[in-house]
């Protein structure tokens, strides 16, 4: 049995090396989200309303829960985080969900498709596509209107609203095989063409620190999870002890 | 157990008109079980402990979740941001309806390998081909619930398939969905069955499952017949009461599972996009299709047996029978010997084929399938159903070892 075993695991191994190598896309860097780190979260929180919400609201989160998880009382979300206002022109509440005012017909119209709400993304694309796609702006001057491409998602609907923190580069190719005997070219760099206001270090910082945000944000109840988890999984060691030590006392006169 | 139970006091009075202490001891306190089961008859208890699980959940999900297709998808959300304790409620279902089938599975495949499906077991196998039957229709339509984009085209591709009936097909899938796509309609019927109808049903095929099995007694690894050698009292020698000795035991699995379950819940509620898939977490869109479906993984070797074929009818014929097969499992098998220890070669052999072409087909099945996949998704395919085929003919006139009188 245990020949016929080690067979088995031999015939289905090679199969477990089929996981798709996936297109080229650059730039192809991975991040590490740090869950306790609430001030890179706090700073991406700044990055997302003033840069980020006017278009893509986050609509399944609340101000005040934002507020209570990163550590930002009330008043100071209410000055520094909350744009909008309601219909009678005040300021809109601190307990409400993270909406935008942008009209979906005019979005439609702008941009070709409304801009997706932002609250899943980190869960839907991950947080290493983030990272990478909020570099990837480069100049494609073919693109009427939008004047950029993205080295990640090509030809995107959306502009390159971070340009004034990164500056706009221009991307470097090189010739690839595609392995069909054919030959296409691939981003492989940048060079920043015209500087924004932010050394490439201090962008790469800023991006990081959004996309830390949109973690968290995705799934606020993340740290809790953890926290939790540690204390039901101990709890059920110890209780393994007790119920393998009864199991043991009353198989004792089993023979 | 016709002797006169005398209890007296409370438990008297309701034994005189309820058999509740004939019930205990039918189905617990002397219920003989054989003394040697091993690691393989967890499964069966885990799987009642992980249908409570799901019942209870689901409950408690059913208060805070609105099935409206334009609420369906916040209504998540919400329960995952707003309602206390919601996202771990909402791990927990879903995490256990991956569970459920993980333990179903090995569930099953205990049954395969210790013959638990053969003579005088012929209704409980089936009553549990049923069970696995209702649970299927229970894990693809809760899928839909959270109405995301996999949620959405998933079980657009599967109804789809209904269309390959010929004559009645478009009108089939109409009728399933209520509308031309899968819309509202859809949604709302489906949470219905997944609530009410389903649950009820799988309920009741696990009672019949139950009593079937305490009826004609368990098989254990050794696959003989407990009830052959008998004490003075009437009680098998090598037989154990399952209570308190098998509940003690299966506390003890109890608990390793919810180890790993937990492990799962708290700290990969996604498992890497196999038990929630990431392209769920954007709403349903009938305008944008998803760059790559798949089913949830436990539905894939399945899925993957239909891709297999190039005719679209042909495809369904053949993922059905995969089914089918299963069920008819207990007349392919024409052997006397029950348990693998004392079967033959070729019984292990083609056991051995059956794990690699299943677990090939399930890795398959949830990749995009390229000329060289769908030539292995065949090959697996045909290693699927050769197992069948071949324990037809190889249990016949199998030469197997000697089975002892008493487990060992």
């Amino acid at each position: 049995m245990r020949k016929i075993l080690i067979i088995v695991a031999a015939l289905i191994a090679p199969t477990m090396g089929w996981a798709a190598g996936g297109a080229a896309t650059f730039p192809n860097d991975k991040i590490e989200i740090d869950w306790d780190d609430k001030a890179a979260m706090q700073r991406g929180a700044r990055t997302y309303v003033n840069y980020c919400m006017s278009c893509h609201s986050a609509e399944f989160s609340r101000y005040n829960r934002v507020g209570a998880d990163l550590g930002i009382a009330d008043d100071l979300v209410r000055d520094n985080l909350i744009f909008t206002t309601d219909i009678h022109g005040e300021q809109t509440k601190v307990g409400e969900l993270m909406k935008n005012t942008m009209n979906t017909a005019y979005a439609e119209e702008a941009f070709g498709v409304v801009p997706p709400d932002l609250s899943l993304i980190a869960r839907s694309r991950g947080v290493n596509w983030l990272y990478n796609y909020l570099r990837g702006f480069y100049i494609d001057e073919s693109r009427t209107g939008l004047g950029v491409n993205n080295g990640v998602f090509a030809n995107v609907g959306m502009p390159h609203v971070l340009a004034e923190l990164q500056g706009l580069q221009i991307p470097k190719y090189r010739s690839e095989s595609d392995g069909h005997g054919g030959e296409h070219d691939v981003i492989v760099g940048f060079e920043i063409i015209k500087p924004g206001s932010m050394s490439k270090s201090e962008y790469d910082n800023t991006i990081h620190d959004l996309v830390a945000f949109l973690d968290y944000v995705a799934e606020p109840y993340k740290q809790t999870r953890r926290n939790v988890g540690t204390g039901v999984i101990i709890f059920l060691f110890g209780f393994l002890i007790l119920a393998y030590m009864l199991k043991k006392e009353y198989w004792k006169d089993v023979h | 157990m016709s002797e006169d139970n005398n209890t007296k006091g409370l438990l008297g009075w309701i034994d005189a008109r309820f058999p509740l202490s004939k019930m205990y001891d039918e189905h617990l306190g002397k219920y003989y079980a054989p003394k040697n089961f091993n690691f393989w008859y967890f499964f069966g208890s885990l799987a009642l402990l992980v249908l409570v699980l799901q019942i209870v959940t689901g409950i408690f999900l059913t208060m805070h979740y609105k099935p409206d297709g334009d609420m369906a998808f916040k209504s998540v959300e919400h329960i995952m941001r707003d309602v206390d304790w919601g996202w771990l409620i909402r791990y927990l279902h879903s995490t256990g309806a991956s569970a459920f089938f993980i333990v179903v599975y090995l569930h099953m495949f205990r049954a395969l390998i210790y013959g638990s499906y053969q003579k005088p077991r012929e209704l409980i196998w089936l009553f549990g081909m049923f069970i696995f039957l209702a649970l299927m229709a229970e894990a693809f339509m809760g899928y839909l619930l959270p109405w995301g984009q996999m949620s959405y085209w998933g079980a657009q591709v599967i109804i789809s398939l209904f269309g390959a009936v010929p004559i009645v097909g478009d009108e089939l899938t109409l009728w399933i969905r209520g509308d031309f796509v899968v819309s509202d309609a859809t949604l709302n019927r489906f949470f219905a069955l997944h609530v009410v109808a389903v649950p009820i049903v799988l309920l009741m095929l696990v009672v019949m499952h139950i009593i079937a099995l305490h009826e004609v007694g368990s098989n254990n690894p050794d696959g003989i017949d407990i009830k052959k050698t008998k004490d003075a009292n009437g009680v098998p020698l090598d037989g154990i009461p399952f209570h308190p000795y098998y509940s003690v035991k299966d506390l003890v699995g109890v608990v390793v599972f919810l180890i790993l379950f937990s492990v799962v819940v708290f700290f990969m509620p996604e498992m890497g996009g196999y038990f929630l898939e990431y392209a769920n977490f954007v709403p349903a869109n009938q305008f944008k299709t998803p760059e790559h479906i798949a089913p949830v993984w436990y539905f894939t070797p399945f899925y993957a047996i239909l891709r297999a074929v190039p005719d679209k009818l042909l495809g369904v014929i053949a993922m059905f029978s995969a089914i089918v097969v299963l069920f008819l499992l207990p007349w392919f098998d024409r052997g006397k010997v029950r348990s693998i220890r004392y079967r033959s070669t070729s019984f292990k052999w083609l056991l051995a084929m059956l794990i690699v072409s299943f677990v090939g087909l399930g890795y398959l099945g949830a990749l995009p399938s390229t000329g060289i996949r769908t030539l292995f998704a065949q090959i697996f395919s045909v290693g699927y159903f050769g197992f069948f085929v071949g324990l037809w003919f190889i249990s016949k006139n199998e030469i197997t070892k000697p089975v002892p009188e008493r487990v060992q």
